[in-house]
């Protein structure tokens, strides 16, 4: 048995724990807004949070979850209300929307560690997102206005 | 005009006039609704439309408004990113008067009622769901609003004609107001008007507006459901083992390894290769990994890309297939003051949509359910109900949200699907077939490899004088089901000149010849189709010629585009927004194009530097005409989108065989541009009353050449060869 929690959730799982983070989240929790790409940590569809950090959970064995608090997108908050998802909506960044989840997760880092991010701050922590769809002009701008949002107060 | 041009299989239109005449359209019945509601497992739809089933009024195919006022839309095209869900309800609520904040979407089941207005079959491509769907979502919303209006007329016992409607509620005098909502029983018992009266586009409150798209809350708390995130129960999940070699067949296959890892069920040889069904993906995927299968690598095993190129490269020196000739361009090359000659290379792509191709089927004695993200449905489920040996009525085919399309999943023979039911077949239980990324770069169907010969002259005033361009590459059309409609009368696949047949200058003498390739690499549409290539070979080519002619490319095309009105515009957009004049930096180049395609024009203007042989794209400059619009927020992010896309095929992307095995497995090998990569892009979009265009693939073509041409700017050097590699510059 592994046991973790995910979105404040305490689980326990029968599962061979070199299965990859990923296929758990999406299969044995049916929470699949985190989303398979590549299978090897380059696209970054499947970032997820482990204690906070963005992980590739593509190429996370679950065996790395034990004990650990893991945040998934279903997670990030319950009402579209995180800054970031409030600023997506305004710049209505997604097309296909199959990579926002992991857009998400890596910028909600980002914006945690540094609320003011720089372009280079941004190109730093999202390089390893691909959007498919060509999103980045907007991502780029709605992590910029989610910033302000936090800076204005109004929102955690 | 516009769809002349359009590359999508133009198929029996007396079929479709039959199925979406007007009339007919707007007799769809009331009760077709609850037939409409069954088996949707979108969030929130399946509990929505069942609340709402008894006083729903459905008064033809695309719409339905519950006594909760909720207005739903049934949009009959596949929305993988490029805002269908959102422009084509725009249409509809437009003419309704509908509340825009109470008006959702829902996909269409697969029902001739829902073909492609110009194609005869239901069917997301060719960037033609605005342009196709514009009169007949506009149609549908005007026809319910007279029946809304006459239900509140009949209530208050006055004429409609004194009647208006605003926001969701039909008004009367002063203080006379009927919701939609209350009005839905009453409306839905009424017959639908032999005539409708269509808006002045003046008075439009959403169509031409920057609105929001339907489809974003979802899509931001994980919630938005693809293909790959079905789930039934009792559902299993399947990896296949394909072959590594186009055309290679199964031998044998020793699966005693396999057999006993754990969650494994079946593991079974289909037509497709060997399935390895378990519990979950993961158990499915080692399992696959851990088969040893024998192949007959057949006819294609030492096939290998280079070779192949050399062979164009032979080939281009013969004439070809006579696609257009005005004048005599040997003739004026003979005579031109100066001439040049150019090869143009352009390799396979991977349409490399994020979510990899997948499919579920739910197969039972008689009847069989399909989900999937299908661009293709009427063909998804025929061939489906082949394999099930059920006719298609039986077989259910639900269009999930699509990470990404591209024309991947329009498959004329529809491989994702057809191997997920022989899946079913043998696991007998729902099943889901999951491609790996590495399945799907080698599953084939790509963007051809091309090769463009272009020799052109200039007299000694600088007026360019003769063009001839020979093309080699496979067609898309040829051998599938489209080859009789696309090809009829031609010995060439339009699909495959499209972009150069046209060429716009004002050349007196213009040859171009095809040279269909015949290889066993399967080649399908991928985002522009054969834009993707022609606008490339051709836009640098005319830089070269103003290079011959000693002119400025900007001005050079200007001379050449007088009698083009709508390629002049974007072009000036573009250059006048760009400061195309003014100086940049040492080491730093501005280039441009123009292109036409899907029905609207394009142009960019692109800075890039080059330093050590890195190319960087600083910005792009797009201005795009696709005429009459519906929402310019949809129509910025396609243009910024398909520059994007444009620019990762120049600076990036190329399949490569050797010995009939793909070299390129996964990002790592074909990179995608990155945000650190990405330039600052502007878009600038022209606004007139033309025939409405495209805009999922026009934004595409010019990327390329723009970048290219930009390059040759910033170091005189010249980009001929796909990828762009500094070193192979000339």
């Amino acid at each position: 048995m592994i046991g973790f929690s995910v979105n404040g959730k305490r689980v326990d799982l029968d599962v061979d724990p070199s299965t990859p983070l990923l296929w758990v989240i999406r299969e044995q929790l049916s929470l699949t807004g985190t989303k398979y790409g590549c299978g090897m940590a380059q696209c970054g569809a499947c970032t997820v949070h482990i204690n906070g950090e963005a992980v590739r959970s593509c190429v996370a064995p679950v065996s790395r979850a034990e004990g650990k608090s893991i945040t998934t997108i279903e997670g990030l908050s319950p009402d579209l209300s995180h800054p970031l998802q409030r600023a997506w909506l305004e710049e209505d960044v997604p097309q296909c929307g199959y990579c926002q989840s992991g857009q998400l997760m890596s910028a909600a880092v980002l914006l945690r560690e540094k609320p003011a991010p720089t372009d280079e701050d941004i190109d730093e922590a999202m390089t390893g997102n691909i959007c498919r769809c060509g999103t980045y002009p907007r991502i780029r701008r709605a992590i910029h206005r989610a910033a302000e949002m936090v800076a204005k107060g109004g929102a955690r | 005009m516009i769809r002349r041009t359009v590359t999508r299989p133009t198929m029996n239109t007396s079929q479709i006039i039959a199925d979406t005449g007007r009339r007919n359209f707007l007799k769809a019945s009331v009760a077709a609704s609850g037939g409409l509601l069954i088996g949707f497992r979108f969030p929130g739809v399946s509990a929505m439309a069942a609340e709402s089933s008894g006083s729903t009024f459905m008064p033809n195919a695309f719409v339905r408004i519950g006594s909760d006022e909720r207005v739903t839309v049934i949009v009959n095209h596949s929305e993988m990113g490029q805002g269908v869900y959102t422009s084509l309800p725009m249409l509809l609520a437009e003419e309704l008067d509908a509340d825009w904040t109470k008006v959702g979407f829902e996909p269409a089941p697969v029902d001739p009622k829902y073909n492609h207005p110009a194609f005869g079959m239901q069917m997301t491509g060719g960037s033609s769901s605005v342009w196709s769907g514009l009169e007949q979502f506009r149609q549908a919303g005007a026809a319910a609003r007279a029946m809304l209006i006459a239900a509140a007329a009949q209530q208050w016992n006055v004429d409609a004609s004194t009647c208006r409607t605003e926001s969701g509620a039909v008004l009367n005098g002063s203080n006379r107001k009927l919701t939609y909502g209350h009005l839905a029983a009453a409306a839905a018992k009424l017959p639908p008007p032999e005539h409708v009266q269509l808006k002045d586009p003046k008075t439009f409150k959403l169509i031409g507006k920057p609105i929001k798209r339907l489809d974003t809350p979802e899509k931001l708390n994980g919630k938005a459901e693809f293909g790959i995130d079905v789930k039934l129960p009792g559902m299993l999940t399947a990896v296949i083992a394909r072959p590594p070699i186009f055309g290679a067949k199964m031998k044998s296959f020793d699966d005693a390894k396999a057999r006993s890892m754990p969650g494994v069920r079946k593991i079974v040889a289909i037509p497709a290769g060997v399935a390895v069904i378990a519990d979950t993906f993961w158990q499915a995927k080692v399992a696959r990994d851990a088969l040893r299968v024998e192949w007959d690598e057949g006819s294609m095993q030492n096939f290998d890309t280079s070779k192949m190129m050399q062979g164009f490269r032979e080939r281009a020196k013969t004439p070809g297939t006579s696609v257009r000739k005005d004048g005599d361009a040997d003739g004026a090359l003979e005579s031109a003051a100066k001439k040049i000659e150019a090869v143009y290379e352009v390799p396979y792509l991977s349409h490399l949509m994020m979510e990899p191709l997948n499919c579920t089927v739910d197969l039972r004695a008689d009847s069989c359910e399909v989900w999937t993200g299908s661009q293709f449905q009427t063909i998804d489920r025929a061939n489906a109900a082949k394999i099930a040996g059920l006719p298609p009525e039986k077989v259910q085919l639900h269009t999930t949200f699509l990470g990404g399309g591209f024309g991947r999943r329009a498959n004329p023979q529809s491989d994702f699907v057809v191997e997920a039911v022989h899946v079913a077949k043998a696991a007998g239980t729902p099943v889901k077939v999951i491609w790996t990324r590495e399945d799907d770069m080698a599953g084939g169907w790509y963007r051809p490899a091309f090769l463009h010969a272009i020799e052109g002259g200039v007299d000694a005033s600088g007026n360019a004088v003769s063009w001839r361009s020979r093309l080699v590459g496979q067609s898309i059309m040829a051998g599938t089901l489209f080859a009789a409609m696309m090809m009829k009368g031609k010995e060439y696949d339009p699909a495959s000149v499209e972009g150069v047949d046209d060429l716009p200058y004002a050349i007196p003498n213009v040859t171009v010849e095809s040279h269909q390739a015949e290889v066993n690499v399967p080649v399908q549409w991928l985002r522009s189709v054969g834009h993707s290539h022609t606008a490339f070979a051709v836009e640098c080519f005319v830089d070269e010629l103003a290079a011959l002619a000693g002119k400025d490319p900007y001005q050079f095309r200007r001379a050449l585009l007088q009698k083009q009105p709508r390629h002049l515009g974007v072009l000036d957009l573009a250059a006048q927004k760009a400061g195309w004049d003014k100086p940049l930096p040492k080491g730093m180049g501005r280039g441009i194009a123009v292109h036409f395609a899907f029905g609207s024009y394009s142009a960019h203007v692109t800075e890039v530097s080059v330093t050590d042989g890195q190319v960087r794209v600083h910005r792009m400059v797009c201005a795009i005409d696709c005429g009459e619009y519906v929402n310019p927020g949809i129509i910025a992010a396609q243009t910024e989108g398909g520059a994007i896309f444009g620019a990762s095929a120049a600076l990036f992307q190329e399949l490569t065989f050797e010995n009939g095995r793909l070299q390129q497995t996964n990002f790592n090998t074909f990179p995608v541009m990155r945000m650190d990569e990405c330039p600052k892009i502007e878009t600038h979009i022209v606004n007139n009353q033309e025939k409405s265009g495209g805009i999922g693939e026009p934004g595409v073509p010019c990327a390329a050449p723009a970048i290219a041409n930009a390059i040759f700017a910033a170091t005189g050097k010249r980009i001929r060869r796909l990828p762009i590699r500094m070193t192979e510059a000339v």
